[in-house]
């Protein structure tokens, strides 16, 4: 309704975008109602779908690029005010938006292709006749760098995961359904990446919410599965209150409307410029960080997460891992200003995202030490990793945390499709320390995928998980020479602190999993092509992806062309982020990357993979069935303090990567984190269910039956009483009525003569 | 005026039926005396009409005559079918209303 | 055409299922299928003459009475045959139109013990009158007579082919609201009173009681009188009692009419007379309803997590469901008012839905207890994804019927209308937002123990246990299709609600 009639050359493929997610809709209900008859039950039309889906979003992803690269550079930077909108945010701001090749051009402009859904006169109304100005509540695509980017991330993963899923679950009873639901998972998780309203937004988001539900409990037959799908889907609910709540206040907040861009346009104008006041920014914000945290399974909301895991491992690797649980960490890149402004702490330049992040970061990677799971293990680990995301938006790095978003669904999608043939190879266990061991010579392009995979989770240059990651640390800008904006240093910490654990727990699956000996029973075989095909894909991107956004310095250092520096900041990056002054004077700029930073960060990634190996070098030396020491560290546990000791004094190494590090993390800290995971946190979430449901109960028997129904009941026992009594009178015998009758003729009789008698 | 005595008359006949009404056992009796009250109505009725010489308490009382009759058969006709099916007119025993 | 319409249309259509009941009444007993094919002709017809109606609706000037009659009925107390179609009332009347063929279409092998598809049926096409003349009716007494007309076909249905404890049920509903149209009517009769009127009429009494001076005491008292026997029908907490012993006694049919229809005339009276005609009182009146409203909602919840038995649980859920009705009817807003039609819109279709189910999982399994059952999705897969469905649907999911009733009511509660307290308000806002995780708890507790899972060994080779029928699939799609048309096309009611709602809301926006 806007965008359309503004910009008159756009490409004609960014207007048609919704084709993608009609498509993967389209397959949904035909998978439905004609999958069964079809030769291949209906995953040949699901591949079609996703195949014509991720074409569409390649070229969607092309044309957005050579758009970009063809428009003018820089002018537009300076052409900006300096506290104007963000003008990346809503293109309204800037009239009429040109698109590439003309005057004046501003580059990576979204192009919003709004219709109107339906309109309702607007609640607070002056009167009838000013309903021209009524909210239309609209729904539409808006296409700009973070949503092509995710458009191609997600059909990408989608159609790998399909192509995997023909193998990994053929067989299975509910096939068709299974597929059905991976195209609806993917429309509705594009339908809400292309959302121009908050209400197309709750709509995806909560329709994704339900593939999720379902493709966890994919099979309900087993208790268990069900109930994790459950635990997933209420969670999930109780973010979604927050998710409510702060989208009403939003739509009154910013005059009625349910638009996005009109909303983050009024995020960041004061509020004596008629913009939205801090505080109830403050208010929105709050509520949609639980959203946040529910979906993007931050710290405390994220028990679901690893609960998700009893669904089909291709699943997680979709749902759980690569794409949907991003879709809090997209909802803040969506309407950052919001979450910008609303969670800085007022007076400082703290803002309190960072924060949350940080927790998160640090708890999941902590948890990811005691799985047996190796499912679970990946699953803290993304709890761990989207932390690093959320940290990264906090802090203002905006860039980094999309670029982390993008290369973690490559590496992560990698590694969990990897567990899924390890599992697939090893009689469909997960159990890492029962079941597996000694793969790399059985499986050896699962081995290499999957160490690709690890590596670059671990951020070890120059695999993609480094490049993201040490943009995300340079981001904290307390780093010395990286000019960052805020004084985040406690996140800082927590991230290099995440760094190392990542590439602990990692490399302690690699050991359990391809090292030493074989636990299991019958003899693994390496998966079929249609499960390989997928891994090798994903490890190459997980190996190229990091060199979309290389820092300028690198480039000119190794001698590459320019142009190839930081391509992926040009390509998704809102205009005007970089300009963007908030209302708390703590705008934020590209930090500097700088060489010391990578160079720790990759020694301390280093370090801790040094440690964990020696660690598991030293047992499988001493007994190869082994999985962990017998004689027991615990007995000798250090002090936690000595943690931090252990990385910068290499003297105790020899003696404390057995016992201390390793011990400590791996025993009762993490021990103690899983136990208030499942003992306080999970029993918070079950003691509310049963308390409610025992409220519930209370409540029904003693004030509903007990007092209200009682009331009802005992008015007629009070009637039914009364006439039991009257009833003895209706003896049957006339003669007793009679007399009864002739009593009551006296009676009136004497009061006539007595009482009125006299005055006559 | 002699008012008072048809007064009292029809007072004495009155109780005498409201005894009768209450006391007899035997529906054809109860029947009778019902038909005495009505009597004493009528007595009373009459001599008003007379005292104040106007003609619509006579009217009443032939119209009070004409529902007695009709009453009255309607009642024997009762107690005719209660004693065929019952053997017996003793109202006392016809309780089947009792609640 | 137009002109036939005009004058003979709503008449048509209410009363055809009244004649064929008539005719009914005079072919004999049996065979059933002669009386089964009447009815279903009947409420058709009915169907087609609504569709007809629909079609021919002016849909730019939706707050404009439409297809007006108004004729001379009884004029010792000026009471008329007043009647007419709005956009409030179109969406409800559509809704009926839409239940009741497919109830009888239900009802074709599935007539309940003991049996007499004649007398069952003429009772169903009685309740049918009733209920579209409640919706069309503008004049007081009409509507008071037609929601009347309601009770007695319902109190047989429940008494005569309901559960163990149908005739407890049966009174309990019946004394109850009819407790409440006493008291309502008392109302009715004060308003032509104190206002001095010559009419019953609707409009007019709006019109008179903003010109009279009667006092605001008096107002609120009058629409006290009104709350309780719209509340009692709605049914709103703490009058809600008669509702799960109606719907856990009543036959499968009665239980969706009950639940897709009969709840709804409570919160229409609401829309239709208390507010337009009372709006100060309403005022007075909107923050006690709103409590109830949201006590409703959480209330609702819990007394389903409690519960064992499906059917019962189900009607739990209606206490919630109608009490996000009636909080968006207690903003005095019209984005609130327009979602609480929807959300009658939906409720109707999907708790109508969810008791078709549980009637035919009670026919199969001669229980409704949920520790027994499971396993639904394995031994009848259809009936098993539709529950699914179903329960998704009501538990507010976007994209479904049900997100629309909700979402937009507790939006409305963030600014309400009439000047009432923002804060108070929003506490129920934030209320009212917590219930949707209560109610997707109980309904996916609810699938979860009955759908998920292996059946128990009690029935796990009963060959009793079949899947949905090609007749009850036949009755339930158009249900299912209906629940996702309006949960994609919204604008269906709200284009059709809109304008009505907010010429009605509009002495409550503040200047």
């Amino acid at each position: 309704m806007l965008g359309a009639e503004l910009v008159t050359q756009t490409p004609w493929i960014f207007e048609t975008v919704w084709l993608i997610p009609g498509i993967m809709a389209a397959s949904f209900m035909l998978i439905l109602f004609f999958g069964k008859r079809l030769p291949q039950k209906g995953a040949e039309i699901g591949i079609a779908a996703i195949i014509a889906a991720f074409a569409l979003s390649s070229f969607a992803t092309y044309t957005w690029i050579s758009e970009i690269n063809s428009g003018s550079e820089a002018e537009s930077y300076e052409a900006l005010p300096a506290a104007t909108a963000p003008i990346g945010f809503g293109s309204a701001v800037v009239e009429p938006i040109a698109f590439a090749g003309e005057e004046g051009v501003v580059r990576g402009a979204p192009i919003i292709t709004e219709y109107e859904w339906f309109s309702v006169t607007d609640p607070m109304q002056e009167s009838v006749a000013a309903k021209s100005s009524a909210p239309a509540i609209g729904i539409g695509t808006w296409v700009d760098g973070q949503s092509i980017m995710m458009l191609f991330v997600v059909t990408f993963i989608s159609m790998l995961v399909h192509i995997y899923s023909t193998e990994y679950v053929s067989g299975d009873r509910r096939y068709t359904h299974y597929f059905a639901f991976l195209s609806l998972f993917t429309a509705s998780m594009l339908f809400m990446v292309l959302s121009t309203s908050t209400i197309q937004l709750i709509v995806g988001w909560e329709l994704v919410g339900v593939c999720s539900f379902a493709l966890i409990g994919h099979w309900w037959e087993d208790k268990p599965n069900s109930d994790a799908a459950l635990k997933a889907f209420l969670t999930n609910r109780v973010g979604d209150i927050g998710l409510l709540v702060g989208m009403i206040i939003l739509f009154f907040a910013a005059g009625n409307s349910f638009s996005i861009e009109k909303i983050n346009q009024m995020a960041v104008l004061s509020g004596e410029d008629g913009g939205i006041s801090q505080g109830v920014l403050l208010a929105a914000s709050l509520c949609l960080m639980a959203a946040v945290m529910s979906k993007s399974g931050q710290f405390i909301l994220h028990t679901w997460l690893p609960d998700a895991m009893a669904g089909p491992t291709p699943v997680s690797a979709l749902i759980h891992a690569a794409t949907m649980v991003v879709a809090g960490v997209y909802m803040i890149g969506r309407l950052y200003p919001v979450f910008w402004e609303g969670l800085s702490i007022y007076g400082s330049n703290i803002n309190a995202m960072a924060f949350i992040g940080g927790l998160t970061t640090v708890g999941g990677g902590l948890l990811a030490f005691v799985q047996r799971d190796i499912k679970k293990v990946l699953a803290y680990s993304t709890v761990s990793q989207l932390g690093y995301m959320v940290m990264a938006l906090g802090v203002g790095a905006y860039t980094a945390g999309m670029f982390h978003l993008f290369t973690h669904a490559f590496f992560k999608a990698c590694l969990f499709l990897g567990a899924g043939s390890l599992s697939h190879a090893c009689h469909h266990s997960f159990d890492m320390k029962k079941d597996m061991g000694g793969l790399r010579k059985k499986m050896p392009l699962t081995f290499a995928t999957f160490m690709i995979g690890s590596l670059a989770l671990a951020g070890l240059p120059p695999l993609a998980g480094f490049w993201s990651k040490d943009e995300i640390l340079v981001g904290a800008g307390v780093w010395p020479g990286t000019e960052g904006n805020g004084t985040y240093h406690i996140p800082f910490i927590f991230g290099c602190i995440t760094a190392a654990l990542t590439a602990a727990y990692m490399t302690r699956v690699i050991w359990l999993t391809f090292f030493g000996k074989y636990r299991g029973h019958e003899e693994p075989h390496e998966s079929s092509w249609r499960i390989r095909m997928p891994l090798v894909l994903l490890a190459g991107f997980a190996t190229v992806a990091g060199f979309l956004n290389m820092p300028s310095g690198f480039v000119s250092a190794v001698g590459l062309p320019k142009s190839w520096a930081h391509k992926f900041e040009d390509w998704v990056e809102p205009e005007g982020v970089s300009t963007f002054v908030s209302k708390a004077q703590n705008g934020f700029t590209h930090a500097k990357p700088s060489l010391s930073l990578a160079i720790v960060a990759s020694g301390l990634v280093l370090i801790s993979i040094a440690v964990v190996w020696t660690y598991y070098k030293k047992l499988f030396a001493k007994d190869e069935m082994a999985t962990e020491y017998t004689d027991g560290f615990m007995s000798r546990m250090p002090l936690l303090a000595t943690g931090h000791k252990i990385l910068t004094n290499k003297y105790y190494l020899d003696h404390l990567y057995t016992d201390k590090i390793a011990g400590t993390t791996k025993g009762s800290l993490a021990k103690v984190s899983y136990w208030f995971n499942q003992n306080v946190l999970d029993a918070i979430v079950n003691s509310a269910g049963s308390v409610s449901a025992a409220a519930g109960r209370a409540l029904y028997k003693h004030f509903d039956q007990g007092v209200i129904d009682n009331a009802v009941n005992s008015s007629a026992g009070a009637a039914s009483s009364s006439g039991g009594v009257l009833r003895r009178l209706q003896s049957g015998q006339v003669r007793q009525y009679a007399s009864l009758m002739f009593g009551a003729a006296v009676l009136i009789a004497v009061v006539f003569v007595f009482a009125l008698g006299e005055r006559g | 005026m002699f008012l008072n005595q048809f007064l009292l008359f029809a007072a004495v006949l009155f109780s005498i039926g409201v005894y009768g009404v209450l006391t007899r056992r035997n529906g054809v009796l109860v029947l009778m005396s019902i038909e005495l009250i009505l009597n004493a109505v009528n007595i009373n009725l009459i001599a008003f009409a007379a005292y104040n010489q106007d003609l619509s308490g006579q009217v009443f009382a032939l119209f009070i005559i004409a529902v007695a009759a009709a009453e009255v058969g309607v009642g024997l006709a009762i107690v005719l079918l209660i004693y065929r099916n019952r053997r017996s007119i003793d109202i006392t025993e016809q309780n089947a209303l009792r609640g | 055409m137009t002109d036939f319409l005009n004058d003979w249309g709503i008449t048509l259509m209410v009363f055809t299922p009244l004649v064929a009941a008539f005719a009914m009444m005079l072919l004999p007993g049996k065979p059933d299928i002669i009386h089964k094919q009447v009815a279903l002709g009947a409420s058709t017809l009915t169907a087609v003459w609504g569709a007809l109606l629909l079609f021919n609706f002016d849909y730019d000037s939706a707050s404009v009475m439409q297809f007006g009659v108004d004729r001379s009925w009884i004029d010792v107390v000026n009471a008329r045959y007043d009647v007419g179609i709005d956009g409030i009332s179109l969406p409800l009347i559509a809704l009926t139109l839409f239940v009741v063929p497919l109830v009888i279409l239900y009802s074709w092998n599935h007539i309940p013990k003991p049996g007499n598809a004649k007398a069952f049926l003429i009772l169903t096409l009685i309740l049918h009158t009733g209920m579209l003349g409640t919706f069309v009716a503008r004049d007081l007494v009409l509507f008071f007579v037609f929601f009347e007309v309601v009770l007695l076909p319902m109190y047989f249905m429940i008494g005569v082919w309901g559960g163990e404890q149908r005739l407890y049920a049966a009174i309990k509903f019946f004394l109850y609201t009819l407790f409440g149209s006493a008291l309502m009517l008392v109302s009715f009769l004060a308003l032509y009173w104190l206002t001095g009127s010559e009419t019953f009429n609707m409009a007019q009494l709006a019109e008179l009681v903003s010109t009279s001076d009667i006092a605001l005491g008096t107002q609120v008292l009058i629409f006290g009188g009104m709350f309780m026997g719209f509340g009692i029908k709605v049914p709103m907490f703490p009058f809600h009692t008669w509702l799960p012993d109606a719907h856990t006694q009543a036959p499968t049919q009665g239980s969706v009419i009950l639940a897709a229809v009969l709840l709804k005339l409570g919160t229409y009276g609401f829309i239709r007379i208390a507010l337009p005609i009372l709006p100060d009182a309403a005022v007075e009146w909107a923050p006690w309803i709103g409590l109830l409203a949201v006590i409703g909602i959480i209330y609702g919840a819990l007394g389903c997590l409690a519960q064992t038995d499906m059917k019962r649980l189900i009607a739990f859920s209606s206490v919630a469901h109608m009490g996000y009705v009636m909080l968006g009817i207690s903003t005095l807003t019209s984005f609130g008012i327009s979602a609480a039609i929807f959300g009658m819109v939906a409720h109707g279709l999907i708790t109508g839905m969810l008791f078709f189910i549980a009637g035919s999982v009670k026919d199969r399994y001669h229980t409704l207890e949920i520790s027994r059952l499971g396993g639904l999705l394995v031994q009848a897969p259809r009936m098993g994804w539709i529950l699914g469905f179903t329960t998704m649907a009501s538990l507010g999911l976007p994209g479904l019927a049900g997100f629309w009733g909700e979402f937009p009511a507790i939006l409305a509660a963030y600014n309400p209308g009439g000047g009432l307290s923002q804060p108070l308000f929003r506490v129920y806002m934030v209320v009212a937002a917590i219930g949707t995780v209560l109610a997707a708890a109980y309904l996916l507790w609810l699938l979860q123990r009955t759908a998920f899972g292996n059946p128990s060994e009690e029935f796990a080779d009963n060959p009793e246990i079949t899947d949905a029928s090609k007749l009850e699939y036949i009755s339930w799609v158009p249900f299912l299709i209906m629940i996702v048309v309006l949960g994609f096309v919204p604008g269906l009611i709200f284009d059709v609600a809109d304008a009505p709602v907010s010429e009605m809301a509009e002495v409550w926006v503040v200047k």
